[in-house]
């Protein structure tokens, strides 16, 4: 089937399965391997992206689900001339190891500080407690969620 | 001129954003499963479905002819399809044995998961549907799934040769003297369990015929060095072959030994074509190499001020199906098991044996890290039968330079336990009160030390290239994988500081064994230690080679050049790389530097009769406490507060010594909490991140590192490793706060909420 799409402000096109996830279409129709397959079901995080604004799993949405609507990637969550605060912090505060599920962070991050520009440190972890690290035991990426809400 | 030792000022020490982070924030970094070739195949694993089976008959008919499938291969297309593995250590004690690995099962499976045949075909659903098709008749064979019973008389041998792996076996002293003739003698065995290293990368590679006949594979690998096993599997010479590392999505230990790589290796062999392998979770807890689960049987005697007499210890490790790396992680196991303490007399008897399990291999602290749930148990034993405060005992016992550990290593640089443990008793303050009723709080400290540098055995060496391009801009080509550690920045922040250059403005080539300098595995805490001082070693002679040049054009005295602000410098004068290089490229004077450092060697294991010596280059030593509340009747536990103090001799990016850290804490607490892989009669049962639990943004703690520099370490600028360290004794203290807390000890890791509660 031939699913269209808004991805990053972009009109796109693609020709997908019925069955194919969206994170399949992203990474290998589109050309937009940004968003990380780690676990292909829901339980990572390292697929978030925005659909329409809210927050999901690109591995757990179909392709078709998403045709006819506005999805944002990591690699759209910048402006043209450089990147997001979340993104820029994350780098600043040391968010960053191997960086396989950061993609997925800065997203979910982006997400929360766009609902609850103050969040506490309860509400940090609850936000992305759907995003799994294996590397920074999460201590810098709370610093990076706290410096991007203080930004 | 050696620049080691030399003190640092400018970038060095500083916490430098990372060269690599800007592009991962990004999602502009390359991972291994994030590239492709035009017409690559897809290539899927046809994999054991029982932990131990004689294979009557591998059909694959049905498979090959699945429209777009393009090869299947099985062991008898495998050029050569066993990879002998040298054990070094105590051989002598089971024989000449040199341990067999497979690349494909051949007539017997041995653990679940086994690779037995490739699919290559033109879609990845092609692939899968042929693998379904692979018709398998399986001869059941009895299991073997513990290590103690495997190495009893009559047990079913995993391999023909018998199912002992490996043995250590060490005496200093007179331990059976001193167990009888002292004041306390404590006694207790451990358990550790199987886990999963959990990165969030799975394993993925593409690999294609280049010119010449080379057949290249871009893997996330923590060992380029492995195109010398890929050559041997393919019967080709080692320089056809050609590992490219990417940026890599977490090692942990797991992307030590080869994993993709010789699957995709041999479907180019076979076919031509470009091909691509991307593991799912569920074969990766499936199917590769864990963690060692280890028992450990300890006695333990001290005298009526504390001080340690005797250990007498045992331990017995389950190295699953296949051999790998596990006769060095027993060694590590063995040298580190007395812990950081003076003991007069030592008695070691360590074993691994083959089990119908997943085969064990490297993951962070590779032995060092199991035992210390041991070796810090007693101490807290002990603490408790001479009525002494825990930290107050270690403190007795502590290590000193100068001191000599039961293997013979003499310790030749500072041990920093005594003041990291002045800092975390400072720190903690009172112990807080429980926040309800019914829940307890406990409190919970541990020490450890940790290998860092590869065993002094294996000759270890690393070589780095350093060089300017004609323009003036600085350029390292170094073959370090980078697997989220910051290898490949502190290489850069170390460059920088050399040769005054800011590095945000240098680029590092790293990762491929045809095209950078080879610097060694990116393991066992090796990479700063190794790689930086080879960086080290070449941008200093770089500079040496490039201040006559600089004193001319400046006018001065070569010892009045200073390495600055992008040039060389005297007084008011300077002059900037691009002139500088330009001058020396007319004059012929070097521009680039390849340098080779070589660790301090030594050949110990050949000995037979003894091993007694160095075996490791240094140690990183850490001092750990918690505070955690219990809930003893559910068994929920809440980490209240973590201090995790380590001496790392000098932290080159304090960034970056915080996050392994804190890392290396939150992975630690998943071991002793939470994470286990699951089997059942052989039978793996653990396939998703809903049932191997590592801890989430919920479960962490805020973790407070404290870094202590003490300047002593054999590293660039007298650092020490980190990446391993900090990950052995958050279990020990963790079991220790529990103890205190619910006044009896558990001694079987995972310390979950249902042991928690029968406790």
């Amino acid at each position: 089937m031939r699913v269209e799409l808004t991805v990053n402000g972009e009109r796109r096109e693609a020709d997908a399965w019925a069955g194919e996830s969206l994170l399949y279409v992203l990474r290998e129709r589109l050309g937009l391997p940004g968003s990380k397959n780690a676990c292909e079901q829901g339980e990572c995080g390292s697929c978030s992206v925005l659909l329409d604004g809210r927050l999901v799993c690109a591995c757990l949405v179909l392709a078709a689900q998403a045709d006819g609507h506005e999805l944002v990637t990591v690699e759209g969550l910048g402006e043209e001339a450089g990147l997001h605060p979340v993104q820029e912090a994350f780098a600043e505060t040391g968010a960053v190891q191997c960086g396989f599920c950061t993609p997925g962070f800065v997203v979910a991050t982006a997400d929360l500080l766009a609902r609850n520009p103050r969040p506490s440190d309860d509400e940090i972890r609850e936000a992305l407690s759907g995003n799994l690290c294996r590397c920074t035991g999460y201590a810098k990426i709370f610093d990076a969620v706290r410096l991007a809400a203080g930004s | 001129m050696s620049v080691v030792g030399e003190r640092p000022a400018r970038v060095v020490g500083r916490a430098l954003v990372r060269h690599d982070a800007l592009e991962k924030v990004a999602g502009r970094t390359r991972y291994a499963a994030d590239f492709g070739l035009p017409g690559m195949l897809h290539a899927v694993l046809k994999r054991a479905d029982l932990p131990h089976a004689r294979l009557l008959r591998v059909d694959t008919s049905a498979a090959e002819a699945v429209p777009g499938v393009a090869s299947v291969l099985t062991a008898k297309d495998v050029p050569e399809n066993t990879v002998w593995v040298d054990v070094p250590g105590q051989t002598f004690q089971v024989g000449a044995l040199k341990a067999r690995t497979n690349v494909l099962a051949d007539g017997v499976v041995r653990y679940h998961g086994e690779p037995i045949a490739i699919v290559a075909a033109e879609t990845e659903d092609a692939a899968l549907a042929s693998v379904e098709l692979i018709d398998v008749e399986y001869e059941e064979l009895p299991v073997v799934t513990d290590a103690e019973a495997a190495l009893e008389e009559g047990a079913p041998l995993v391999h023909e040769q018998g199912n002992l792996i490996a043995s250590w076996q060490l005496q200093e002293g007179n331990v059976d003297a001193a167990l009888n003739a002292t004041h306390a003698v404590v006694e207790q065995s451990y358990e550790t369990q199987f886990v999963d290293h959990a990165y969030l990368e799975p394993e993925a590679g593409v690999a294609w015929l280049d010119t010449d006949g080379v057949i290249t594979v871009r893997a996330a690998t923590q060992v380029i060095e492995h195109f010398r096993d890929l050559a041997r599997i393919l019967r080709v010479p080692d320089n056809r072959v050609r590992v490219i590392a990417p940026y890599v999505g977490g090692g942990f230990g797991g992307k030590e030994d080869m994993t993709v790589e010789p699957y995709l290796a041999l479907v180019v062999q076979r076919t031509g074509r470009p091909v691509k392998m991307v593991w799912s979770r569920s074969e990766s807890l499936l199917a590769r190499e864990k963690r060692h689960p280890m028992k450990l049987r300890y006695r333990t005697a001290c005298d009526a001020e504390g001080r340690l007499l005797a250990q007498d210890i045992g331990i017995v490790a389950d190295g699953g199906a296949y051999a790998l790396l596990s006769a060095l992680v027993l060694l590590y196991a063995t040298t580190c098991s007395q812990g950081p303490y003076r003991c007069p007399n030592v008695r070691i008897d360590a074993r691994v044996a083959y089990t119908n399990h997943t085969p064990a291999s490297a993951m962070r602290g590779f032995g060092a890290m199991q035992v210390a749930l041991g070796y810090e148990g007693q101490m807290d034993l002990l603490a408790a039968e001479l009525g002494l405060d825990p930290l107050e005992l270690r403190r007795r016992n502590f290590l000193e330079g100068g001191d000599t550990l039961a293997v013979g290593q003499t310790l030749d640089t500072h041990v920093a336990l005594p003041d990291l443990a002045d800092r975390v008793e400072a720190a903690l303050g009172p112990k807080p009160e429980p926040s309800t009723r019914g829940r307890r709080v406990g409190r919970g400290v541990a020490c450890n030390l940790q290998p860092y540098g590869r065993c002094v055995w294996l000759n270890d060496w690393s070589s780095a290239w350093v060089g300017f391009e004609l323009d003036g801009t600085l350029v390292l080509r170094i073959g370090v994988p980078d697997i989220g550690g910051g290898q490949a920045s502190s290489l850069v922040q170390l460059a920088g500081e050399v040769l005054g250059v800011d590095p945000a403005e240098v680029v590092i080539h790293i990762g491929d064994s045809a095209l950078t300098p080879l610097t060694g595995t990116t393991t066992a805490t090796r990479q700063l230690y190794m790689s930086g001082n080879a960086v080290l070693q070449a941008a200093g002679e770089l500079r040496e080679e490039l201040r006559p040049l600089a004193a001319e054009l400046l006018e001065a005295e070569p010892d009045d050049v200073e390495f600055a602000g992008g040039g060389a410098r005297s007084g008011e004068r300077h002059v900037a790389f691009r002139d500088l290089i330009a001058a020396a490229a007319k004059r012929q004077v070097p521009w680039h530097r390849l340098s080779i450092f070589r660790a301090p060697g030594g050949d110990a294991w050949r000995s037979e009769a003894s091993w007694r010596g160095r075996v490791f280059p240094d140690f990183t030593y850490g001092c750990h406490a918690v505070d955690l509340e219990v809930d003893p009747e559910t068994g929920r536990i809440d980490v209240l507060r973590y201090l995790a103090a380590h001496d790392v001799g000098r932290a080159i990016n304090p960034q970056s010594v915080e996050g392994q850290i804190e890392g290396a804490v939150v992975m630690g607490l998943g071991y002793a909490l939470s994470e286990r892989v699951v089997y059942e009669d052989g039978v793996n049962l653990t396939g998703a991140f809903a049932q191997y639990l590592i801890p989430t943004a919920v479960e962490a703690p805020e973790i407070e590192p404290i870094v202590v520099e003490s300047g002593e370490g054999v590293g660039p600028f007298s650092a020490r490793g980190i990446g391993e360290p900090p990950v052995g004794a958050v279990a020990p203290a963790v079991a220790a706060a529990l103890a205190d807390a619910l006044g009896r000890r558990l001694t079987v890791l995972p310390f979950t909420r249902e042991r928690v509660a029968e406790a």
